[in-house]
Order: C-alpha cells, then structure tokens, then sequence
C-alpha cells in the first residue's frame, strides 16, 4: 500500500507517450539526479543539525535554538555564510589537485548510494554484486583525502592524510570481513535478497553471537572509516590544525564537510540494510495481531528509523569515548579487530554449512 | 551509432589521454593521479559490458590497493613536488623507438588474433558462477591456480611480517 512502484511506473509511462526510448532514458536520469541531489542535501542538513543537537545534549547544553523553529534553519544559515566566502587556493599549492580533491570525495559518495534499498521499489540499481560494489567504490574516498593533503603543501594537511591513508587501509579488512559474514549467512551480495533473506527475523536476531560480534566490529570499523572521533587521526584538531582540509575555505570545506555527512547516512544505511534487515518492518513469531500493526509503517519509515538509529550511535561514540593514539588505533585494527573476525568468519562458516542458524 | 558505442569510445578515449598524460606530466603526484583515472576508466570498460564483479575488483585493486601504496610511496620520497627535468635527446629517441616497436608488435598480434565477437554468447556472470568456477575441479574449475595463488599470498604475507618484526636487543 505504500509503494513507490506506482509513482515511477506512472512517470515512466507519462514519459514514454511523448519521448523515444533514448529520450525516456535521459530524462529519467536527470529527474533520478535530480531527485538523490535534493534528498541528500536534505540528508546531509538533518544529519548536521542532529550532529549539533546530540552533541549539545551529551553535553548538557542546548545546542542551536535560536534560528528556525528550535535552531533547524542554523545549519541552512551556515551553509549560507559558507557559501559567502571568498574561496582562495594557497600559493604554493598544486592547484589542480587542490581543486580536484573535494570533487572526487564527493562524487565517490554518491556513486555508492546507487544500490542501496530505501524501499523494495525505491532503489536507483539493484546489481548482482551490490555489498562488494559498495566497499569497492568508497575505496576510491581515501585517494581524495590523499589528494587534498598532498596538493595543500601544508605539513598538517600531509601528516593528516598520511594518518587517514593507513587508517582506511587497516580498517576496510575488519569492515569487509564482518560484511562477509552477512553475505555467507544470506549466500548473495545483492542488497534486494539480503533484504529478502530477513523477512523471517532479522539477521541480528536470526544470526546468534557471531552477528553481535561482526555488528560491533563493523560499527567500529565504519566509525574509524568515516575518520569520526574517536578515530579522528585524519583531522585531529588538537594536534594537526584541521588535518586534511586545513587549507580549504569556503565551500570547498563545505564539500568535505557533505562527504563526510553523506558517508556517515551510506555506513548507517549497509549496517541497517544488512543487520537490521533494510526496510523489513519488525516481525515476532506468530503474534499475528503485532505483525499486522508493524506491516502498517512504510518500509521508507523502517528504513530512515534504523538507518538514523545507526546514526545515533555513532554519534553516541564520538562523545563518550577518549580519542585513541595513532599507534594504539592500528593496534586496535591489527591485533584485536582482525583476528577476532577472522574467527567470527570462520564460526559463522560452520554455522552456515551445519544449518545452526535459524 | 548507437549509445553504447558512444559511451565505448568516449571511455576508450579518456583511458588513452590519460595513459598519455600519466607519462608525459613532469610532476610526479599528477603522474599518479593521471594514471588512477585511466584505471578508473577501465573499470567503467567492465561495467559496460555488464561484468560488474570484475570492474569492482578493479577498483578495488588497482585504485584502493595499488595507487594508494604509489601515492604513499611519493608521501615518503623527497621532491616529489618538484618538476622533473626533461629526459635527454638520445634517451627519448630510445623510448620513442621502443614504445613504436611495441605498439607494432601488439597491433600485429590483435589483428591476426581479432576474435569476432559472439553477441549471443554473452551473459553477466554472477558472483555464485565465479564462486563455483574457482572451488571446482572439474571442466572450467581453477582450483589448482587459486590454490596455488593462495600459497602465494601466505607465503608474501609470513616475508612481510619477517621483515616488519622487531628483534630483541640484546
């Protein structure tokens, strides 16, 4: 009943009576652009706005309420002040590269939204390989971190990235191997049978400790993949300025400041889609009168509220955990977290080939 | 022409301007950068022609594994930022010479190669065939090859740990 099919057959069809086939095509690209660009900028503006809200309230304080209803216009009047700035590039910098850094986080962000299931019929492309084609696409993130410190000529904006290069490359292992677990578990990467396979209970409940397991780890190693605090090497403000994008003004910054937004949404949306089970609304056993109820929230509604529940916390970690050292971080990846999922792997290996899972 | 073909040749092009741009740029991060777009290019290739597994493991490998390390790499040298001198002229006529030859040779062999392309026989493989065609002895199975490529990976992995491990003082 709350199906998006309707809505994309009818304006497939509306576009069919006056285009050819090609024309069809193109026009639905530019309205599905159209359509990602507005709700990730709204994404990206609730995202902040709740960072700010979270933050304040961790803290005891109040947060923004003095713009819009409650403070919800402030990250809108920030954006403005952003986008008000002169936007300068550095003498000595490498300007190209300098320019091209914040493009290619972006755009890498977007690129791996595109399997991604909001609904059964709300997905931009369903592939074959949706889970592998995900990590491999944000592999290409930590090149424009690269980029961006290299191309400052900035001693901070070197060592920043030079911190969140090893720390992607360490943290991808145990963020992959615990993924892989769902995989074995569901026997496909395609996000649609993922989901498929949780409409009995979700992976969570289904998957006994080694889930719990492979969900902490991912939940740790997506936080330190984002380069959120505690992880936050790459920006570490209290050491390298602002690490990275030390030198990057105005909107430029701004571009980071989505990427890292947006990223934050794609991590809390796999863990969502592949522990929580995607837009699969909350079924227990036989109470047939409950499953009912739960059938009436729209799957976009379970989505959103597991993705943002995801959100929350890894919000939650970044105030209530120390910050960890450079080299103590490594050694949380090498010695702890890749070992302990080699082992998860492995258990969840004979619990699949055994039939011990439910 | 179709769009497909398009899409082929607008990629094809952007792989071989950026191959050229990658050794023709005198500043060696470019370089690196040239040549991850290349890379990149060649994975949109794959997907064209809808073998998605293999444009992921492109990126994957190529752009996450094998740039990252170049680019780590230029971190550690010195005057990477610097523009390298020009090479001389005896030196460029020897690479020039070279890089013909080989172009010559490899244009040679294509053509008396050139497969014609069966449109019919072409399917998107799927991760269950892939896993199955490298677990399986039996016709189309590479068990040996990857058994023997995971030999060689452990053995890769013990020579990097015995290199990074710490002796005692004595």
């Amino acid at each position: 009943m709350y199906d998006f099919s309707g809505v994309t057959r009818g304006i497939h069809e509306f576009l069919s009576g006056h285009f050819s086939p090609l024309g069809v095509t193109l026009w639905e690209m530019v309205i599905a652009g159209v359509v990602l660009l507005l709700s990730l900028v709204l994404i990206a503006f609730t995202l902040g706005y709740m960072e700010r809200k979270v933050a304040a309230f961790m803290q005891l304080r109040l947060g923004p309420n003095r713009v819009g209803f409650r403070g919800t216009l402030q990250i809108v009047a920030d954006t403005l002040k952003l986008l008000f700035k002169e936007t300068f590039v550095p003498q000595a910098a490498d300007k190209m590269l300098f320019n091209l850094a914040p493009i290619i986080m972006v755009v890498v962000t977007m690129l791996s939204l595109a399997p991604i299931p909001f609904t059964e019929t709300l997905q931009f492309y369903d592939m074959n390989i949706g889970v592998f084609y995900v990590s491999a696409v944000t592999s290409i993130g930590v090149v424009g971190i690269l980029m961006a410190g290299w191309s400052s000529n900035n001693k901070y904006s070197l060592l920043g990235a030079m911190r969140s290069g090893a720390q992607i490359v360490s943290y991808e292992l145990s963020a992959g191997l615990s993924i892989i677990v769902i995989v074995a578990l569901s026997g496909s990467m395609q996000f649609s049978e993922i989901v498929q396979s949780q409409a009995n209970g979700w992976w969570i409940f289904k998957g006994h400790i080694p889930v719990w397991i492979a969900f902490v780890v991912f939940l740790i190693a997506g936080t330190a993949e984002l380069n959120r605090a505690p992880f936050d090497m790459a920006e570490a403000e209290s050491e390298l300025t602002a690490g990275f994008h030390t030198e990057y003004p105005g909107m430029r910054f701004a571009m980071f400041l989505l990427a890292e937004y947006l990223n934050m949404f794609i991590l809390a949306a796999i863990g969502a889609t592949l522990f929580l089970g995607g837009w699969m609304p909350l079924h227990i056993g036989n109470l047939e009168g409950f499953n009912k109820v739960m059938d009436f929230i729209p799957p976009l509604v379970w989505f959103m509220g597991k993705t943002f529940l995801i959100v929350f916390i890894i919000m939650w970690f970044r105030w209530t955990f120390p910050r960890l050292r450079i080299d103590q971080l490594l050694t949380l990846e090498w010695k702890f977290l890749m070992p302990i999922s080699l082992v998860n792997l492995i258990l969840v290996a004979l619990a699949v080939i055994l039939g011990l899972h439910f | 022409m179709t769009i497909a073909n398009f899409i082929f040749y607008l990629v094809s092009s952007m792989i071989l301007v950026f191959g050229v741009l990658t050794i023709s740029t005198r500043q060696l991060f470019r370089s690196a950068i040239y040549l991850l777009f290349s890379l990149i290019n060649v994975a949109a290739l794959f997907f064209l022609m809808d073998n998605e597994f293999l444009a992921a493991v492109q990126v994957v490998v190529y752009v996450g594994g094998i740039i990252v390390l170049i680019l780590f790499s230029l971190f550690l040298t010195q005057q990477a930022g610097l523009k390298l001198p020009l090479p001389g002229l005896g030196r460029s006529m020897m690479a020039g010479l070279l890089s013909f030859f080989g172009f010559v040779l490899l244009f040679s062999l294509l053509l008396a190669a050139s497969p014609e392309a069966d449109e019919n026989s072409f399917s998107a493989i799927t991760m269950k065939e892939i896993g199955f065609g490298l677990l399986n002895f039996g016709k189309n199975g590479y068990v040996l090859p990857f058994e023997v490529v995971s030999i060689l990976l452990l053995a890769a992995m013990i020579g990097a740990i015995a290199i990074a491990f710490k002796t005692k003082k004595e």
